[in-house]
């Protein structure tokens, strides 16, 4: 295929100028209004007052408690369902076996779930009146109301990203490279490590950044098992919402700015992969 | 290494891929299983590398049972349509997969494998792309290197699933020239699919012939063509003119067409005749000639009968000069099978 000689040359499928730019302007508008001008709204807010109290309100201990909880449980979170979806994308992309499809199913389950139903499903199995409350006291075990319910909840609810990243992937790909592996005397691990890891590494690179983001700023799920303990219990957009609750508005922006700057470290860190290697979402080695 | 299959079965759900399928594979033979997509084939090929374990039947290799063994146990070396070698990997490192794998005083030590890597290179006439990936390579090198990885493990049989599907037509021509030149410097029995008749006749040394799941013939690919032992295969391999009609104290008749039948019993037959055994004879059945096409040395003729039923003919180009108008032809041979 030789490049447009013409800056303006125009396919024969183009559709008119005219409806070109009139879809276009809508969806630039659209975004506008419900993205980036709350977006920008955020910054605008916490920024106030000046950089000053913005620093200073996410430098008080219940805020850094905060942001410590949002980064432990995206540290535990994320590597679980990483391994997970590894696994589960592996057994349904590879291999047949009954119940399939049942299994495909409950992977999107989290999807189709209200957050709040999936945190009062921990608090009905771990709380104080579950099925495991008064065992879980005899034990002193405290799941509901801490940090291993906010953990639970949010891998519950990130649970699908990296599995559906990969699912489609693997299967693309087939299973002939492993089948060569194997004919050639590679065990299975020894196929999964060398032959079929390698060639997602890139969907799975992908599906990590998207689980992550959606870890630090889970809501819902977490903030029906959290308990809202401050300097506790509280991750960053729990926080958030006391503040706001609390009308201080300043402080409630300034740690909601930090939120979305870390999501959009994370999409920005997904895009240079993008172009780094233009074909992530096919997920080949090259 | 000899290779026994005996009444193997297979199925896919209720669909039968192998019906009571039984072939002999001679020590260092070069075997083509031809046939139509779904006549089970790749799934025979398969059940041979141990990447498919049969329903019912056997699977012999010299004489051991390998029914259920794995395609490691077994030493095979197979060779995909779609290449599958590791993307991520050089060439050298996919050659050397097969050995990489082993453990333990199995393993050859790194210069024996680099050694050995540089051979089978060479083998291809690929030698000095070990460090290449395989997305810098043409699909002709692409398979050439499959094939070397697989013989990398010294395989008792190599087996290939229609090794040359994906090339255009002159690269395959060259790949199976190569394949035959490989096959007679390592002497390794071989197998490989084709639905591609002029690959397995000019490659081969014998071709067998599925057909919905059963071996229909396997023969030298000119026992097949000449003599092929059932309707399937007349129409399958070769090129010919099939009629239905009758056969009556031995001639068949269709229409107009008539044409020699020894040793057929009479009743409802179909008859075949190959577009270079008719020509013009006085004694034969009346065409009007519709076209003639002249490819190199030879001529085909289009014609039909007054009937209405349609001949292909092919002459040399000196004789194309006698197909005009209303003609007389004959066959010089033709297969006849009662229906």
């Amino acid at each position: 295929m030789t490049a447009p000689t013409r800056a303006h040359a125009r396919r024969p499928t183009d559709d008119p100028l005219w409806a070109k730019a009139l879809v276009i302007g809508l969806v630039l508008a659209f975004l506008g209004l419900v993205l980036i001008l709350p977006l920008a709204a955020v910054f605008a807010e916490a920024l106030r007052k000046g950089l000053g109290p913005a620093v200073a309100a996410i430098s008080t201990p219940d805020a850094w408690a905060a942001i410590k909880l949002t980064l432990i449980t995206a540290a535990i979170a994320v590597p679980f369902n990483a391994l997970f979806g590894l696994c589960a994308a592996w057994a349904i992309a590879k291999h047949d076996f009954p119940g399939k499809p049942l299994l495909i199913t409950l992977i999107d389950l989290p999807f189709s779930v209200s957050p709040v139903v999936a945190g009062l499903i921990y608090v009905l199995v771990f709380g104080l009146q579950g099925w495991f409350g008064e065992r879980l006291i005899d034990h002193d075990i405290k799941i509901i109301f801490a940090i291993p319910g906010i953990v639970l909840a949010t891998i519950f609810v990130t649970f699908p990203f990296i599995a559906r990243e990969l699912i489609p992937l693997m299967q693309e790909q087939g299973v002939s490279e492993e089948e060569a592996a194997v004919s050639m005397g590679a065990s299975g691990l020894y196929t999964f490590w060398r032959v079929t890891a390698p060639n997602v590494r890139w969907g799975l690179l992908y599906g990590v950044l998207l689980c992550n983001a959606r870890a630090m700023g889970e809501f819902g799920a977490v903030s029906v098992v959290s308990g809202h303990i401050r300097g506790l219990t509280n991750t960053m957009p729990l926080h958030v919402e006391i503040l706001y609750n609390e009308y201080d508005f300043v402080s409630a922006f300034a740690v909601a700015a930090l939120l979305c700057l870390l999501a959009i470290v994370t999409l920005v860190l997904k895009s240079v992969l993008e172009i780094a290697q233009p074909d992530v979402k096919r997920g080949g080695g090259h | 290494m000899t290779i026994s299959i005996r009444s193997v079965e297979k199925k896919f759900g209720r669909y039968p891929a192998l019906n009571h399928v039984d072939l002999e594979i001679a020590d260092g033979e070069l075997v083509a299983l031809l046939g139509p997509s779904g006549s089970g084939k790749t799934t025979l090929l398969r059940t041979i590398a141990g990447l498919e374990f049969p329903d019912a039947g056997q699977v012999l290799f010299e004489g051991q049972d390998v029914t259920f063994a794995s395609a490691a146990a077994r030493r095979v070396g197979f060779v995909f349509q779609q290449y599958a070698l590791f993307k991520h990997m050089t060439v050298a490192r996919n050659i050397a997969f097969g050995l990489d794998v082993r453990k333990g005083k199995d393993k050859p030590p790194k210069a024996e494998i680099a050694r050995r890597v540089d051979e089978l290179l060479k083998l291809v006439e690929l030698d000095g792309l070990g460090k290449r990936y395989p997305s810098q390579l043409s699909g002709g090198q692409r398979q050439r290197v499959a094939l070397s990885r697989a013989l990398a493990v010294q395989p008792s049989v190599l087996l290939l699933d229609e090794p040359f599907g994906a090339l255009d037509a002159t690269v395959r021509k060259s790949l199976r020239k190569e394949l035959r030149r490989v096959h007679d410097a390592t002497g390794v029995t071989t197998i490989f699919v084709t639905h591609d008749q002029e690959e397995a006749l000019g490659l081969a040394d014998r071709v067998a012939i599925l057909n919905a799941g059963r071996i229909e013939q396997i023969g030298t690919p000119d026992e097949v063509h000449d003599n092929p032992a059932t309707p399937f295969v007349c129409g399958f391999v070769g090129e010919a003119n099939r009629f239905e009609g009758t056969v009556s104290g031995g001639r068949f008749t269709s229409g107009a067409v008539s044409f020699d039948a020894n040793g057929v019993k009479d009743g409802a037959a179909v008859g075949f005749v190959r577009p270079h055994d008719l020509a013009p004879d006085d004694g034969g059945f009346e065409v009007r000639v519709d076209r003639v096409h002249v490819q190199g040395a030879l001529a085909s003729v289009s014609a039909s009968t007054a009937d209405g039923r349609h001949v292909e003919i092919t002459a040399s180009r000196a004789e194309a000069a006698r197909f005009t108008g209303t003609i007389k032809l004959a066959a010089r041979k033709s297969h006849v099978y009662p229906a």
